[in-house]
């Protein structure tokens, strides 16, 4: 394959797989805490921390990924209180962060397609900064995943009973909204802000169809998604399409034949 | 008298200046099987909320085995209602190992032991052979022994059950509720229901709640209780066992 010989081809592929297994991890509790919405809010809240970057001359990453941690804690206090005040919360830090970043990217006077690569994706641009950050990621949500397991599986299958074993509920899920800022911009490099709540619902979605613990759910959404974003990646550069999409595409494909499968089996058995 | 519930006037709601349950007053004997009846919105699970400490009262006093119900955390067991079509990617085993949390500690492992004591609790309940089955492939009244079974698993002094025969057949209760009656022989049981067809042939006291505290003790006739609070009367009234109620706005009326 010669398209394996260009070092963007190296870099892109690195990132893809090193990013599937924090998604497939983190993804996996998104999606069984029912906080899909949740992790849309926390990506498009880190707009507004490409803006300030701009402005102050940081790396892109560093802000987004400050504003995602603000949103992620911002949205953690707001819904301990009820579920409404959580939705309404969401939907204001969402289309806050969007707006701030706006406002910030105008006054910065920034070239408009340097915005597009954060929007859907720049997969093919990732740098060795990337890597490291993925390297990073990876190894802290595993060894706090690790750790913190079966506190994890208590607060998402019932947080009042977990409450009632002396769990402390408000801190795991606090350090689980940390995680999902943290992962979704990782994920923003490869599909954009955009579409990072589909990778992390998509293949843990999947995944839920056939297993039957969280652990299993978790290794099997990482395959998954590492399926999804190097074969979309291959496939995107075979059709030169945007890759971001392809991925997208090729999950939501994917996730459809699921769908198929399962209501066959279901009415077979 | 050994009270192991203790709840003097409590207050209690979730929006301010809108109690759902007021000036309650209950006591709960070691050995008792009580059950808590009235109708929806009357405080059922407030009161449950309550007594588990998951509700701070506004007002008055909870005390659990002598003490405030953060510091008996892992004493008292809770089976909280089986909610039908509910998915989760988890096993029987894994479920019942949460009744272990507060003995393996936070973070650290289940051991062997907490392994060895969910397995004796589901044999105790006679499901041991799903212990690997997945959680949402059971019945539900299996899925409400798995519940039971982790409640057990931390080897509570009191039970307390919510609304625990809303999912299950007619069958599948009757041998419920003569397990609970064999389990009552270890613990105390407070069981909060709207099923008052068969509670009255197993429990040992009735409480109905609607709102706020106006009289207990077996002094009150069935039909004036089941007119002014919305109780049940036909199980009060035809019923052998001495009930309380903990409720109603017309208090008054009941003087």
């Amino acid at each position: 394959m010669e398209i394996l010989s260009y070092a963007f081809m190296q870099k892109a592929l690195i990132v893809s797989v090193l990013a599937s297994i924090a998604a497939g991890t983190i993804g996996t509790l998104v999606n069984v805490n029912r906080m899909s919405s949740l992790a849309g809010s926390i990506a498009h809240a880190s707009f507004g921390g490409l803006g300030l970057a701009y402005i102050l001359g940081l790396n892109p990453l560093v802000g987004a990924t400050i504003f995602a941690v603000l949103a992620s804690l911002v949205i953690g206090a707001i819904s301990g209180r009820s579920a409404m005040k959580t939705e309404t919360a969401m939907a204001a830090v969402w289309a806050t962060g969007m707006a701030v970043g706006l406002v910030l990217i105008k006054i910065s006077g920034t070239y408009a397609a340097d915005l597009m690569s954060w929007l859907f994706g720049s997969i093919l641009a990732v740098n060795t900064n990337d890597i490291i950050y993925a390297v990073l990621l990876n190894l802290l949500v595993i060894s706090v995943i690790t750790i913190l397991y079966k506190e994890f599986l208590a607060v998402a299958y019932d947080h009042r009973f977990a409450m009632l074993q002396g769990v402390p509920v408000g801190l795991v899920r606090t350090i689980f909204l940390v995680l999902t800022a943290l992962t979704a911009v990782l994920l923003m490099r490869i599909t954009g802000l955009i579409m990072v709540i589909a990778m992390l619902s998509i293949p843990p979605a999947i995944a839920e169809m056939f297993t039957t613990s969280l652990r299993k759910m978790m290794v099997l959404a990482s395959i998954l998604s590492a399926v999804f974003s190097v074969g979309g990646l291959f496939l995107a550069y075979a059709l030169d399409l945007p890759p971001g999409s392809v991925v997208i595409l090729l999950a939501a494909a994917c996730y459809a034949a699921a769908l198929l499968v399962e209501r066959l089996r279901s009415h077979w058995v | 008298m050994n009270p192991v519930i203790r709840l003097n006037e409590v207050t209690a709601g979730y929006e301010r200046g809108k109690p759902v349950i007021r000036k309650i007053n209950l006591l709960v004997e070691d050995g008792d099987f009580l059950a808590v009846i009235g109708p929806n919105g009357g405080g059922k699970t407030t009161l449950l909320n309550v007594m588990l400490g998951l509700l701070e009262p506004w007002e008055g006093t909870v005390e659990i085995l002598g003490t405030s119900p953060k510091y008996v955390r892992g004493k008292v067991g809770y089976v909280p209602q089986v909610i039908p079509g509910k998915s989760f990617p988890i096993t029987v085993m894994d479920v019942v190992l949460m009744g272990r949390l507060i003995h393996a500690g936070i973070p650290g492992r289940f051991t062997k032991k907490d392994r060895e004591i969910a397995v004796e609790k589901l044999n105790l309940l006679g499901i041991a052979n799903l212990a690997q089955a997945d959680m949402n492939l059971l019945s539900g009244g299996q899925k409400q022994r798995v519940l039971i079974a982790r409640a057990l698993a931390g080897d509570p002094r009191i039970l307390l059950l919510d609304e625990p025969v809303a999912s299950v057949d007619s069958t599948t209760q009757e041998s419920f509720y003569n397990l609970l009656v064999e389990l009552n022989h270890r613990m105390t049981i407070i069981m909060v229901t709207h099923d008052v067809g068969a509670i009255s042939a197993h429990v040992k006291n009735i409480a109905c709640i609607n709102g706020t505290l106006t009289g207990h003790g077996a002094g009150i006739s069935g039909e004036s209780v089941s007119r002014t609070y919305g109780c049940p009367f036909e199980l009060i009234s035809h019923g052998p066992v001495p009930h309380r109620v903990l409720g109603g706005k017309h208090s008054r009326e009941e003087d």
